[in-house]
């Protein structure tokens, strides 16, 4: 590699992906979409609208809506990555394939981080700011510009994320990036570089998330909103959030003592000069598993919301859901070492945290019995949110089962790293976590439009998910008995070959799935005049979003509703009485402001410069922030005042 | 579980001290996490040179003094401005804090300069990478909070009687007294076992 220059760093023409035709093929995908984006955009006129209505809004509902579609986006790239790797091992049985092994580690790894950060975190942090705020009858969130400004840190990750398949390599070092591997003494490279700044800037953006929604919950309630009439959601988005700002810490800590030893030669996980690897499989750990918790207890929330609303019954055991989340995101804190039964704690340490980890399986049990009592006796509507959530609970109790099992030390040393792992997590994040958030997509998608999303399509989404899913991962619990170690780029034992060429008979029947989701919103909006939902209610819902209009006005209500019970709306409804509501008034709504959009950009050039040593770059993004902050601290106006009701009080 | 839920009327400031707070709460885990990664790599020292060697205890009773006088100089600042006295005496609190913090930070730099010229840099050993990453974040703190009060003296001078420009004094007064409690953290955990 040639010497780093200041102008450039070590960015040269090396940088393009010319060593693989596969990788120049996503490379053009990827440029050509961005292009194709814009493009379009000129080619319609809608700057304008693209960035006063969206780009520089500060409305939680539209931050909402931004990060699902960058989830949807993302989604694809990393099902793409997924379906690779399936096809390769479909192939590579006593052959090399059609990846070569280098390649191969590039695509587990992105895989990995795309699905967890870049799929999971926006696409719950984006059902989070659309739901949230409305369902507890709040105008807004606590702090809106905060909000912009979390949104554009991860779509900056994201777009550093992106851009590594076009300029330069990502990671070979698993979305871990367990050192001592990941040191510049074994990957050299702008690879794990990539990884770590694109995952540090979105984690500073998400421990703002945390914050603003904790804030927003516990102090922008409606009147007469005790915690315990909070919905469900409410409360695992509270509980994330609690976690979230606990946990993220960890992960910038040790992201960036990694990024310290890489790039300034530092020694924390070195294995020469007194570096203590161990340390980051601590640190890592202290934030990957509250992180599982973090994805997973909302998407128990929204299923909650589900069951409630299309079973037509009041959610059962509503308190001890609320003490389940509590306790499951204590716990969370306490079992971390179970990613590393296998790597030397002593036998006592792993029984501890081993017990610990299979006292988390007692809260889940009890939200599993909850919900099927909330259905028990109910009047049940099969539509598309309900689908997946009963698909969920069918599924989701085997991974927990497997979970269980490894939690287990003695069972652990012989499952560890093998494909039965990967097939447990799978369990856990896709029936568990991806379903959630697909069933909370459909379920709000006609509060945040104005019309419902096709039923057909979304069965159809659903069969081929569970179903999917299901032929895409039991076998790899199968290849795990067997002995076969995760991330295998090729092999020689002819035992697991069938099973390989069923999981990947499997991820294609998860592509339908993915192709019938894009169908079912290609459509909806085809077909909206049919599916268009005046009420603002088309689920015959319970809580406070489905009392206002849809899409609701940008300040949500037109005047703040008042909270007697837990489901005040639905009460309201049954007594054929309008929604008791506080008397109408003015009130300051934020405008639109730049600042979100810029430090986004910032924490970009931070990212771009610091990976490929554009100091100068780096320099200037950070400029960028500091001088927003400052510029936004001075700026006054940044209010509107809004009667509902007046013409011309918005544009 | 009734207190919290009539909300409408609670003020934007005291949201935005509350969300300052876990702000606080979440960086005070990020230094727990450093110091606890300092304390596992405190032995490792490869060879090179350990505190004993370095430290000087008339910098660091220097360096700790200046701090904490700048933390009695903030608190003198917001006090002053929360009772509505003269702007120009809450400037003078505060342009003298930002003083004694720059002082720290030039005896502090100063200090690690020494120890990177006598080969003691971060790329040393273990003990050194996490003292550097350790002291170094610190510093880095502190060197936002000047930032942060240069501004605020600049907004006190453009607009003495807006309750935004005294809150955020108050949030930043927090902010000091937090890089303070750091501080004597590092002081007891880092500098002090090597000196006696
Ligand atoms: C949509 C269908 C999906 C398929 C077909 C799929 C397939 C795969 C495959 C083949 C691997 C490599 C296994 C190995 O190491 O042998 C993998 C790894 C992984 N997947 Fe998925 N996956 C899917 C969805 C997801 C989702 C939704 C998430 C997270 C939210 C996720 C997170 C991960 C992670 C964290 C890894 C480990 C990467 C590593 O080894 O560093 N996957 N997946
Ligand atoms: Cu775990």
């Amino acid at each position: 590699m040639d010497e780093p220059t200041i102008l450039l760093g070590r960015l040269g023409m090396q940088a393009l992906p010319f060593y693989s035709w596969v990788a120049l093929c996503g490379a053009l995908v990827t440029v050509g979409c961005g292009l194709g984006f814009l493009a379009l955009v000129t080619w319609l006129g809608r700057w304008r609208d693209l960035w006063s209505g969206w780009l520089t809004s500060l409305d939680h509902k539209r931050i909402g809506i931004m990060y699902v579609i960058l989830a949807l986006i993302m989604l694809i790239r990393g099902f793409v990555d997924a379906i690779m790797m399936r096809l390769q091992q479909a192939l590579s049985y006593s052959s090399e394939g059609y990846l070569p092994p280098e390649h191969f580690e590039q695509i587990f790894s992105s895989h990995g981080t795309i699905m967890i950060f870049f799929m999971a975190m926006p696409f719950v942090t984006g059902l989070m700011n659309f739901v949230v705020p409305l369902q507890i009858g709040a105008r807004d969130v606590a702090f809106p510009a905060v909000n912009a400004i979390s949104f554009w840190l991860t779509a900056a990750g994201a777009g550093l994320m992106l851009i590594s398949l076009v300029i330069g390599k990502f990671s070979t070092a698993g979305w871990t990036g367990y050192p001592p591997y990941s040191e510049v003494r074994f990957t050299p490279g702008v690879g794990v570089d990539y990884w770590i700044w694109s995952i540090m800037i979105s984690g500073v953006g998400t421990t703002l998330t945390g914050i603003n929604f904790i804030v927003t919950i516990l102090r922008k309630r409606a009147p007469g909103m005790t915690l315990m009439r909070m919905p469900m959601f409410v409360w695992t988005t509270l509980c994330a959030s609690i976690l979230i700002v606990f946990a993220f810490p960890a992960l910038t800590v040790s992201t960036a003592m990694l990024a310290l030893d890489r790039t300034l030669g530092l020694h924390f996980f070195t294995i020469d000069s007194g570096g203590n690897a161990m340390n980051y499989m601590n640190l890592f750990w202290i934030w990957g598993h509250p992180e599982v918790y973090i994805l997973i207890l909302p998407a128990f929330g929204i299923f909650s919301e589900v069951v409630a609303t299309f079973s037509s019954k009041r959610l059962y055991g509503y308190t001890s859901l609320v003490y389940a989340t509590a306790v499951i995101a204590l716990l969370s804190f306490t079992v971390w070492l179970h990613h590393f039964f296998t790597m030397g704690a002593s036998a006592n340490v792993n029984a501890i945290f081993g017990i610990a980890t299979m006292i988390i399986a007692v809260p889940t049990g009890v939200k599993v019995f909850d919900w099927m009592f909330t259905m028990y006796r109910g009047r049940i509507r099969f539509e598309p949110p309900m689908a997946f959530t009963v698909g969920f609970m069918c599924l989701f109790v085997i991974g927990g089962m497997t979970g269980v099992l490894l939690a287990i030390p003695p069972i652990n040393y012989s499952t560890h790293n093998t494909t039965f792992l990967v097939a447990h997590f799978h369990n856990m994040v896709i029936p568990g976590a991806l379903f959630g958030y697909v069933a909370g997509y459909m379920y709000w998608f006609p509060k945040a439009f104005g019309f419902r999303l096709d039923r057909t399509w979304g069965l159809r989404a659903f069969w081929f998910w569970a179903v999917g899913f299901t032929l895409a991962f039991m076998p790899l619990y199968v290849t795990g008995l067997l002995g076969m170690p995760r991330r295998m780029s090729s092999y020689a034992n002819p035992a697991w070959h069938p099973w390989l060429i069923l999981a990947f008979l499997g991820a294609c029947l998860i592509f339908l799935g993915i192709v019938s989701l894009g169908m079912q919103l290609w459509v909806s909006i085809r077909d909206r005049a049919r599916l268009t939902d005046a009420t603002g209610d088309p689920w015959d819902g319970r809580t406070l979003e489905w009392s206002t209009s849809s899409p609701p006005p940008a300040w949500n209500f037109d005047t703040v509703p008042l909270v007697a019970e837990r489901d005040t709306f639905h009460a309201a409804k049954q007594a054929a009485q309008p929604m008791p509501h506080q008397p109408a008034d003015s009130f300051d709504m934020p405008k639109n402001s730049v600042s979100g959009i810029l430090i986004g950009l910032g924490g970009f050039w931070v990212g771009f410069g610091a990976i490929w040593y554009i100091w100068w770059l780096a320099a200037a993004g950070l400029g960028l922030i500091a001088a927003t902050m400052i510029g936004r601290s001075f700026a006054e106006h940044t209010e509107m005042r809004v009667t509902p009701g007046e013409t011309g009080d918005v544009t | 579980m009734t207190m919290l839920s009539d909300t409408q009327t609670r003020s934007k400031e005291s949201e935005s001290d509350f969300g300052f707070w876990l702000y606080l709460m979440s960086d005070a885990i990020l230094f727990g996490l450093i110091f606890a990664t300092f304390v596992v790599m405190s032995p490792n020292l490869a060879g090179g040179p350990g505190g004993r060697d370095l430290f000087d205890l008339a910098n660091l009773t220097l360096q700790t003094g200046l701090l904490l006088a700048s933390s009695l100089t903030i608190a003198l600042a917001h006090h002053t401005a929360a009772n509505g006295r003269s702007i120009a005496a809450t400037v003078f609190w505060m342009v003298l804090t930002a003083l004694l913090g720059a002082g720290f930070l030039v005896l502090e730099l100063r200090e690690l300069a020494q120890f990177v010229s006598a080969g003691a840099g971060p790329q040393r050993s273990g003990y050194l990478s996490a003292f550097f990453t350790l002291v170094g974040t610190h510093g880095l703190h502190v060197a936002a909070g000047l930032i942060w009060i240069g501004t605020l003296i600049v907004q006190f001078m453009l607009r003495p009687a807006s309750p935004a420009v005294l809150s955020r004094l108050a949030r930043l007064t927090l902010f000091w007294h937090f890089l303070d409690i750091v501080w004597i953290g590092v002081f007891s955990l880092v500098y002090l076992p090597e000196l006696i």
